[in-house]
């Protein structure tokens, strides 16, 4: 690794910006999947508008994939590298005596999601990657919640993305702080210890409670 | 208390090494662990076998030599104290205690339980000092004006005896709560302004130069150091490394 990512710390700093980066989109993709509870029309306007506006389309989404793929290769990079710094492992080693599962396993909650993702873009993605650029099907502004309930009638997948949820929620209680820490803010440390507590919680929560929702509200038909 | 120890034997650096099993017995829980060693060497040395090789120095908590990994922990269970301030009485009689030196790539093992920790000095030397004209004409520090805050600040971070507890329970052996010390206790003061930008970066460099790995923001370095230094000090010195980058 050269240039400006040869330095440890920059390394760091580079991993939390783009942490910070996912932990906004999170945000922002609930905040569009929360109204498929509540209005079949709100989900699919706001999936139409993403799904179709330019910039969104071409801009965020490349940059998106882009921090997707950098956090995850970054990590997975710094991981072997930290492991190769100790070459003779203990024989036995407290690692939770003084640290907690999350932040000595974000590799594998890491993983997890990293699976997850894969799962997600075969689901969601690809389809519509397909739908729009390759076979350019004609576009139908109301078709987004029906294919959102058909990928939940399958429990098997239901289960999965509820797993996937509990890592992420495991992996966000660690990295959500462990970001600002990364980046020297730590005036607030406190608050933003308790920020970083509720969005790990609320925010895989508010996934979870959507695939069950639709998976249950389709079992009677 | 009678004891069971299975401490790392190791002849020199080359040597491939393995733990080996001791009895002690008639152990008082008042000694001190270190104490508890050299009984055990005692009875080695009577015994004509080698006696096991390990770091101390002072055995009151100040100079940072002693190191030995217990039960998977730096300086044992206890906290806030170093493997000299450690009593017996944390420990119960018939437990077994893994005794190991510190692991890290940075930190070799020169034999049995004593490893080189001189990363710590070359990094040290590539910046953790303040360059003052000593020939005679040195200002009076108390003419310069330091806020409490500060130099309650820079003396915890001064209170790090580089004693390499946080590079030994980090799961990435990394160096950055020693290193973040040693530049904190510089940054916070009116002296340590002039060469703060070339002393981060060439601290940063000489740790990484030396091996050690990247840190995760676990915390268990706060936790596992004698002194207490807080990871405060490492968002600081991250903000002193993007300050004099950009």
């Amino acid at each position: 690794m050269s240039g400006f990512l040869s330095s440890s710390i920059a390394r760091k700093v580079a991993m939390a910006l783009s942490a910070l980066f996912l932990i906004i989109f999170l945000l922002i993709h609930l905040t569009v999947n929360i109204t498929s509870l509540f209005s079949k029309d709100v989900f699919n306007e706001l999936s139409h508008f993403m799904g179709t506006n330019f910039l969104v389309q071409f801009l965020m989404q490349p940059i998106l994939i882009f921090g997707v793929v950098f956090h995850f290769v970054m990590g997975f990079v710094l991981e072997l590298k930290n492991r190769g710094s100790r070459s003779v492992k203990y024989v036995k080693y407290n690692g939770a005596a003084n640290a907690t599962w999350m932040s000595r396993n974000m590799v594998i909650s890491g993983g997890v999601i990293l699976a997850f993702i894969v799962i997600h873009f075969l689901d969601f993605w690809i389809p519509e990657i397909n739908h729009k650029y390759i076979e350019f099907l004609p576009e139908d502004p109301t078709r987004y919640f029906a294919e959102l309930q058909h990928k939940f009638t399958n429990p098997l997948r239901v289960g999965a993305y509820v797993i996937a949820f509990v890592l992420l929620a495991l992996h966000l209680l660690h990295g959500f702080q462990s970001a600002f820490q990364s980046l020297g803010i730590n005036r607030y440390a406190k608050c933003v210890k308790t920020l970083g507590k509720i969005y790990a919680i609320v925010i895989p929560l508010g996934f979870i409670i959507i695939a069950l929702f639709h998976y249950f509200s389709q079992l009677n038909h | 208390m009678n004891l069971t120890l299975k401490i790392w034997r190791q002849k020199g650096p080359q040597d491939k090494g393995q733990m080996v099993e001791y009895k002690v017995t008639d152990i008082s829980e008042h000694m001190s662990f270190l104490e508890m060693m050299d009984v055990l060497n005692e009875s080695l040395v009577a015994k004509n076998e080698e006696p096991i090789a390990f770091d101390h120095d002072c055995r009151e908590g100040i100079c940072g030599m002693c190191s030995l990994q217990i039960n998977g922990e730096p300086h044992g269970p206890d906290r806030g104290i170093t493997t000299c301030q450690l009593h017996m009485r944390m420990f119960k009689d018939g437990d077994t205690i893994y005794i190991e030196p510190f692991r890290a790539n940075a930190f070799p093992v020169i034999k049995d339980l004593v490893v080189d920790r001189m990363a710590f000095e070359r990094i040290q030397q590539a910046g953790g000092y303040i360059s003052v004209n000593t020939s005679g004409n040195t200002q009076d520090a108390n003419s310069i004006p330091i806020s409490k805050h500060n130099a309650d600040l820079s003396m915890d971070a001064a209170s790090c005896i580089g004693c390499g507890a946080c590079v030994a329970s980090c799961k990435n052996s990394s160096a950055m709560l020693f290193v973040s010390a040693k530049v904190s206790q510089f940054a916070l003061l009116p002296q340590g302004k002039i060469e703060a930008k070339d002393r981060v970066k060439n601290m940063v460099a000489q740790m990484d130069l030396e091996g050690f790995g990247n840190c995760t923001n676990t915390g268990a370095c706060e936790i596992e150091c004698p002194k207490g230094i807080s990871i405060e000090n490492i968002a600081r010195m991250n903000r002193e490394y993007l300050a004099a980058s950009i």
